[in-house]
């Protein structure tokens, strides 16, 4: 029981927060929110050339063997700064499927582009009519030949709009929400048969709906067992829930100390709003909030670091407390910063927005809740 | 901004396993209280019956033969030296073995101060007798005009030659049917600048002449607090603790440790626990309330804020063991965890249906006739405790007093 960060984990900490405030501030956030691929390439570039795109990553792979708690470090400052930078997608949600189950030909044609930034990735986690079931997938695997040929609709596919590589899950038996079946092909981006339709979304980042109508793959694309991809994908939903919990506590506190902050210098009535009492109990349940998600985010990513027995319930609950909890410290600090609070020029509004979506990500509060309350 | 999120200490990685001696330590606390907790008592803390002063003394004066009853004391007065982890064992392991919580006045309260800000001679004289629980504390701070404004209060202690004369009255005295001794704040001057000055730390023999105690009995029905009276009581000058009028900042610190003791969430953890297993029950072959997912899932969201609470508590710890005395953030431990605390008691509530409702306290005694009880195991005690713990909320400074705190202390409000 300790909770002290290792050298190397304070030195990661530090080399992003300087980062962050030398060349992350929000108004270059903004910049690279409205470019025309959602975030900064030279940004990506400096998180590959500071080591931050291997965290996770074994050493055969040139990469530092992080866990959870090293992306828990990363993702609460990502969240601090609202980085829109893709790595979320390539490095926790792509980068864990490799991980896992890249052979040697597939790690030097995919995972080491992706560290090195050359290679845009996503995981096509999710279809239109699955809400939060990861098992249903509809799209099809039949063989053909040597390979396969793959058909189907997949939604919501975070930074998919450009990725070079999609991972694409996909069924080649069982019915249509079974966990036993789903296979988990590397598929490139621009392949003949798959049509994408890129958009942004409500909280500056980018995704995509894609189409795959006749898309032939050889053999070589399948990552792992054919049929097996189902306990992979989840364990990688629940290290992407944990990063986005981090993201989303490292944003609750900065928005509870801007609130606090916010209210000691605004006057009506000839004194600071500071000084009334309803808003500062309000306060005090926004810190409440926080603390209390930190203290679970804690437990949920040393618990999955340690292997520990409850270690999937800290899934469950750390994604109910921050979805929870998240809405709560969102509304109010756009509610105590006033009319300035809902404008599209305060970040207080865009941190709200960040915070809103991660509570739909992976399984809202209320499905989470379901899942511990069996 | 609070528990360690600006400066950044560095160590080991994290870890939330225990390691192998802190696996052994757990063996040997739980073989301990096996072995040793009275079967009385555990039978009396299973079955809902109410212990008695006897019954606190024997299983405190049991701990203290161990070296185990002040849990947080430094090493030199007779505490464990526990880290973190040991700590946080030995709460879980006490709730488990349904054995009875400490009784907080002596060792929780009066004994941190009188070890920080007592003589050397009040240490020698009380100190020992806490540590044993030869002595029974109680607590003199609310008045009746002086609940969230304690420092309106207007019991006086005025200085005649050796001795203090005072005059006053104190209220919501838990125990105080029971105590040999009570710590009071009282005013000590009058003229002052501040309310908060003039306020001293007394120390009272409850036996002196002149102190009457009144019992309070409270919404459940029992007599667990008292109005205490003092009529010209003759207190001597050496049962002041540290300086004259420095009372407020005593108070304050003890206020701090009560805070942070009263987050109790290995108990609440282990009832959650308890109502799980009793929800899994079928009654006469019906279906188990945990069939029932609307109630379940009440069951699932406060089982997370504990979970949270109980990381919350950690963290405080490692602040205290890294050297800092327990700041204002106990009051979020203190508003937190009264709050769970409460949502339990609700949820026994609810689970015990129509069985919350008869009023039979009198069958809570060792060894009532069973085809006479009334209601599953301790069922019509569920209503009974919610009404009486309405109280957590508002003892040790109501949760709108903790919200004050943090406002002004932790946010700079």
């Amino acid at each position: 029981m300790d909770f002290s960060l290792s050298e190397e984990q304070a030195m990661l900490a530090d080399s992003i927060e300087k980062f962050i405030e030398n060349d992350y501030d929000f108004e270059a956030r903004q910049k690279y929110a409205a470019s025309e691929i959602g975030y900064s390439t030279e940004a990506w570039r400096t998180f590959a050339e500071l080591g931050w795109t291997a965290i996770p990553f074994g050493e055969d792979d040139g990469g530092f063997c992080g866990g959870p708690i090293e992306t828990m470090v990363m993702m609460q400052l990502f969240g601090r700064a609202l980085v829109v930078e893709p790595y979320l997608a390539n490095i926790v949600m792509v980068g864990g499927v490799l991980r896992r189950l890249a052979s040697d030909a597939q790690k030097s044609r995919w995972l080491r582009p992706i560290i090195s930034g050359e290679l845009q990735a996503a995981l096509a986690f999710t279809e239109p009519q699955a809400r939060y079931d990861l098992a249903n997938i509809e799209t099809s695997a039949v063989a053909d030949g040597d390979g396969w040929i793959l058909q189907g609709e997949k939604g919501f596919v975070l930074n998919g709009g450009d990725a070079g590589l999609v991972i694409v899950p996909a069924r080649a038996s069982g019915g249509s929400t079974d966990t036993d079946g789903i296979t988990l092909f590397g598929v490139t981006g621009s392949a003949d048969g798959v049509s994408r339709r890129p958009y942004p979304t409500v909280d500056g980042h980018r995704a995509a709906e894609i189409v795959l109508r006749d898309v032939k793959v050889g053999s070589d694309a399948i990552l792992g067992e054919a049929g097996g991809g189902y306990a992979i994908l989840e364990a990688v939903i629940d290290e992407a829930i944990l990063a986005v919990c981090a993201e989303a506590v490292g944003i609750m506190q900065i928005l509870t100390d801007k609130t606090v902050e916010y209210t000691k210098t605004r006057v009506q009535f000839g004194v600071p709003i500071a000084s009334f009492q309803a808003l500062q109990h309000r306060m005090v349940d926004m810190l409440t909030a926080c603390e209390q998600s930190y203290s679970l985010l804690l437990w949920a990513s040393m618990a999955n670091a340690d292997g520990a027995d409850d270690a999937k319930r800290a899934i469950h609950a750390i994604k109910y407390q921050v979805g929870t909890a998240g809405q709560k410290v969102g509304q109010e600090a756009v509610q105590l910063h006033g009319a300035m609070g809902v404008t599209w020029d305060l970040d207080i509004a865009h941190y709200f927005k960040r915070l809103t979506a991660i509570g739909q990500l992976f399984g809202n509060a209320d499905w989470h809740l379901d899942r511990l309350a069996d | 901004m609070v528990l360690g999120r600006t400066s950044r200490p560095t160590g080991q990685a994290m870890h939330v396993t225990f390691t192998a001696a802190e696996l052994e330590f757990r063996d040997e606390v739980r073989s301990f209280l096996r072995d040793n907790v009275p079967e009385d008592i555990r039978r009396k803390q299973r079955e809902g019956v109410a212990l008695d002063r006897d019954d606190y003394v024997r299983f405190q004066k049991l701990l203290a033969g161990r070296g185990w009853a002040a849990v947080n004391w430094p090493v030199e007065y007779g505490g464990t030296g526990w880290n973190i982890a040991q700590k946080y064992i030995y709460a879980t392991e006490m709730a488990e073995a349904d054995a009875p919580a400490i009784v907080p006045f002596g060792l929780g309260m009066v004994g941190p101060v009188i070890y920080t800000y007592g003589s050397q001679a009040q240490k020698q004289r009380f100190l020992p007798d806490i540590l044993e629980s030869n002595v029974w504390w109680c607590q003199g701070y609310s008045e009746p005009g002086a609940g969230s404004d304690l420092a309106s209060l207007k019991t006086r202690a005025d200085l005649a030659g050796d001795y203090y004369l005072v005059n006053g009255t104190k209220t919501w005295t838990t125990f105080g049917q029971h105590a040999d001794w009570i710590f009071c704040l009282v005013r000590t001057t009058t003229d002052v600048s501040r309310r908060q000055e003039g306020i001293s730390f007394l120390l009272i023999d409850m036996s002196s002449p002149g102190v009457r105690v009144q019992p309070i009995i409270t919404i459940e029905g029992n007599h667990e607090v008292n109005e205490i009276h003092f009529d010209n009581v003759e207190v001597p000058v050496e049962n002041l603790v540290g300086e004259a009028g420095k009372g407020w900042t005593y108070g304050k610190v003890l206020l701090q440790h009560e805070r942070t003791g009263t987050a109790q969430v290995a108990r609440t953890n282990y009832r959650l626990k308890r109502l799980r297993l009793h929800a899994a029950r079928s009654i006469r072959g019906a279906t188990p309330l945990a069939e029932d997912r609307i109630f379940m899932r009440k069951v699932a969201a406060v089982q997370v804020e504990l979970k949270a609470l109980e990381y919350t508590e950690l963290r405080t710890l490692a602040a205290v063991a890294s050297g800092k005395a327990p700041g204002p953030e106990s009051s979020i431990l203190k508003l937190k965890g009264t709050e769970l605390q409460q949502a339990v008691d609700e949820l026994y509530v609810e689970a015990a249906g129509y069985y919350a409702l008869p009023y039979v306290p009198e069958q809570y005694v060792l060894d009532f006739p069973e085809d006479y009880r009334v209601g599953e195991g301790a069922e019509t005690l569920t209503s009974l405790r919610y009404f009486n713990y309405r109280k957590a909320s508002i003892y040790g400074g109501s949760n709108e007093i903790q919200k004050n705190i943090v406002a002004k202390h932790v946010l700079g409000l």
